[in-house]
């Protein structure tokens, strides 16, 4: 899908997110990709607090908030609903934060894939709680400072890796998962096509930066979430009928150290700091390329 | 009508399967499991047509329930006790986005210390939710109370999510000889579920939106109406229900020889069966007693126990609960309700049956004598070792 | 199909809805003023590419007879759309 393949429709409009807002931009192409029958469901967090202040509601498609952990129950709900009442021509699609995701919110979601409910489910992950103001969440990556994981001279922001969670989705045995970045905005889109065609449940797990969050400029979240794929932090791939697919290879990763420097929530990272980083980029690699297909 | 034998949970289990649901999503938690294994079988057998949904916790199973009312589905789901608190956070979702869900919830103390045994501490401290709050006698009544909670709670003057009560094992796992309505009069009953408030296609909605200081108080004041609304409604059930089932229910509570009556014990759910008893025993050495049953705790049936108790000369609450560092939540209501209605007379609180405490023949004949003899405001029943 | 603004801005009590469940799309208010600078379309530099119109987190550029043409009630001055133009067709002018 390019850009010419989109509708001209616009779903999610006159919201009140911050400039630059990447999370504001993965539910507005996704929800151009799925069309006006898509039976959207947020919870509580930043997409839902900037879209649904009554009376300025910014969905031009029905759109729900959900309770912070009932994204994928309530996503089922609706499915269920809609098929009991002889409905066949919709899409029940969540967007959940990283937060809402892989910690409040990852009970729900692997019962719904458990079930192997028919819904769509749309990680944006911008890597901490943003709506509250930046705390640290399961998917905060290793050395991010956050206002709960502050850098000082004992601890240098966050202690802990990001949670794998495409590849918990994934060992479901889910019926398709994905990673997309929206600085590969064709590869998101595709990827969100390919969804709405498969039965069963999907999970596609989009990296959308806060430039609040991040520490940079509002301008640059597109290019932040390119040069993120760009230098191995993260990787765009795909999972379905048991198997994994990378489906971007870089011939040679851009320096990290650049990536990290750009953004307010790594800059007290020291050489070592970094060199972990690298390490641990450099061990997933190896095994991505050693088992995934390619 | 078919007369069956069969448990409470089994009772009301044919009552949801008669309101045809189109979406069950429930968790097992004893001792409300045996109605969602009853459900599931039904839509095994194809003797209900409903999406079953195997959640991973009652927080989902109410969830989902949501889910499914947004889009204008019927739906039910059960619970008890751990799983009422678990799923709290979704209580107030329900019925403050107006789904008409309706929860059966068996009766059960909540931990600590762990019990499955019956109290009713864990629905009365989600008093607040927003939710009708119903409780049954006895397996009929529960049965009945599924079929009219989905009338009561659709209706477009309340909207709100219908909670019924079945005290836990004493009534959810007790055989009775139930009356289990045709499906063609429950369908004459229960109209098919239609609402403006879903997710539609044809005109899409935006919903379970924020509302800031300026609107918030607005739909909250209104959510109020609706419970007051429900008062009306719920006499209006009754008498659709008893003109096609020829079963008749007294509303919010009902009153046993309160009329002359100069001691009379207030209580809910399935104990009010044994206090009637005793009522009539003392009745028949010369005590003028009676008993006020509670059917509802919410919409509060203020008006209705002033009538009752009007000419008492004092009254007990009897109450499986206790707000602990003040007295049964019930009682509190009670002498609200008296106080609004310029009653002034002695009332006591007698919490009993906490975590399955048997509440004894001796244990009523001595609420009664307390009742017409004085006692301390808040009493434990058959507490030993206290001071 | 998009949310637009809408003549009725204020709700008092009989306007409150029931339930919370309103019309989709109904917008009361617009975000120009977050603006600080805002992006201009240079017309003979625009041949129409659409990566503006791809990555706009707002939604408010279209792309009409090969150009790119601004809602300028909703842009809110990021400048993503700047900083994606390959040929330097748009660019950041202060508000005044």
């Amino acid at each position: 899908m390019t850009a010419k393949d989109l509708s001209k429709d616009e779903f999610f409009y006159g919201h009140k997110a911050c400039a630059g807002c990447g999370g504001s931009l993965a539910v507005r192409n996704a929800l151009k990709v799925i069309g006006k029958n898509a039976f959207a469901v947020l919870p509580a967090g930043c997409m839902s607090a900037v879209g649904f202040n009554f009376p300025q509601l910014c969905f031009a498609n029905n759109a729900i908030i959900s309770t912070f952990a009932g994204t994928a129950s309530m996503l089922t709900g609706i499915e269920a609903g809609l098929r009991a009442k002889g409905i066949t021509d919709f899409t029940s699609v969540g967007f959940a934060g990283d937060g809402g995701t892989a910690d409040i919110g990852i009970q729900a979601l692997s019962g719904t894939i458990d079930r192997n409910d028919n819904i769509l489910y749309i990680c944006y992950d911008n890597e901490a709680y943003m709506n509250t103001g930046i705390q640290k969440s399961g998917l905060t990556p290793f050395g991010a400072k956050t206002t709960t994981t502050p850098a000082g001279k004992n601890i240098h922001g966050n202690i802990r890796p990001k949670k794998n969670m495409f590849e918990i989705v994934s060992a479901h045995n889910i019926a398709y998962s994905a990673t997309a970045s929206i600085g590969y905005m064709e590869d998101f889109m595709n990827k969100v096509k390919k969804a709405c065609g498969i039965s069963g449940t999907k999970y596609i797990h989009v990296i959308a930066p806060c430039p609040t969050g991040w520490g940079i400029p509002v301008s640059d979240t597109v290019e932040i979430s390119r040069e993120i794929v760009d230098c191995g932090l993260w990787y765009l791939a795909e999972y379905e009928n048991g198997e994994f697919t990378l489906n971007h290879d870089p011939k040679e990763f851009t320096d990290i150290a650049e990536y990290l420097k750009k953004q307010s929530r790594f800059r007290h990272l020291t050489d070592e700091d970094i060199q972990i980083i690298i390490k641990s980029r450099d061990a997933k690699w190896e095994k991505i390329r050693r088992d995934w297909r390619r | 009508m078919a007369k069956k034998f069969l448990s409470g949970d089994e009772a009301f289990a044919e009552g949801v399967r008669l309101a045809r649901p189109q979406v069950i999503s429930a968790y097992p938690i004893t001792p409300q499991t045996i109605v969602v294994e009853r459900l599931s079988e039904m839509v095994e057998n194809g003797s209900l047509k409903s999406e079953f949904i195997h959640v991973e916790s009652e927080h989902s199973a109410l969830s989902c329930a949501i889910g499914a009312s947004a889009v204008g589905a019927r739906a039910f789901t059960a619970t008890s006790s751990q799983g009422l608190l678990y799923m709290a956070e979704c209580l107030p979702y329900a019925s403050g986005g107006r789904f008409p869900i309706v929860m059966m919830n068996a009766n059960r103390s909540t931990a600590l210390p762990w019990n499955i045994y019956g109290d009713q501490r864990d629905s009365i401290s989600q008093l607040d939710s927003g939710w009708i709050q119903a409780y049954a006698e006895n397996a009929q009544e529960g049965l009945d109370f599924a079929l009219m909670s989905y009338y009561i709670a659709e209706h477009k003057d309340v909207s709100t999510p219908f909670m019924v009560n079945l005290d836990g094992f004493v009534l959810t796992h007790t055989y009775e000889t139930v009356d289990i309505p045709i499906q063609e009069l429950a369908d004459k009953f229960l109209p098919p579920y239609e609402t403006d408030n879903k997710l539609d296609l044809e005109n899409p909605k935006n919903m379970a939106f924020s509302a800031g200081p300026e609107h918030n108080y607005i739909f909250k004041y209104k959510e109020h109406k609706a419970l007051l609304n429900a008062k009306k409604i719920i006499k209006d059930a009754e008498k659709r229900f008893a003109d096609i089932f020829g079963r008749k229910y007294t509303g919010l509570l009902e009153t046993y020889r309160t009329e002359d009556a100069d001691y009379i014990l207030i209580t809910l759910g399935s104990i009010a069966g044994l206090c009637r008893e005793i009522a009539d025993k003392l009745r028949a050495k010369g005590k003028k007693t009676g008993v006020v049953r509670l059917r509802y705790l919410r919409p509060f049936p203020t008006e209705e126990i002033v009538t009752a108790v009007k000419n008492a000369k004092a009254v007990g609450v009897l109450e499986k609960d206790i707000s602990f560092g003040s007295e049964g939540t019930v009682f509190t209501n009670v002498n609200s309700a008296l106080f609004q209605g310029g009653i002034v007379i002695p009332s006591y609180n007698f919490i009993g049956g906490l975590g399955g405490k048997n509440i004894s023949h001796e244990d009523i004949e001595n609420i009664f004598y307390l009742i017409e003899n004085g006692a301390e405001r808040v009493n434990f029943v058959g507490i030993e070792g206290g001071d | 199909m998009k949310p637009y603004l809408r003549e009725k801005k204020n709700f008092g009590f009989s306007d409150i809805p029931e339930s919370t469940s309103f019309e989709a799309g109904y917008l009361v208010s617009v975000n120009s003023g977050w603006r600080s600078i805002r992006p201009v379309v240079n017309m003979e530099k625009c041949v129409g590419c659409m990566q503006c119109y791809l990555y706009c987190p707002d939604g408010v550029i279209s792309v009409e007879n090969k150009k790119a043409v601004i809602d300028y009630n909703f842009c809110k001055g990021c400048g993503i759309c700047h900083k994606i133009c390959k040929l330097n067709a748009i660019e950041m002018e202060a508000e005044r």
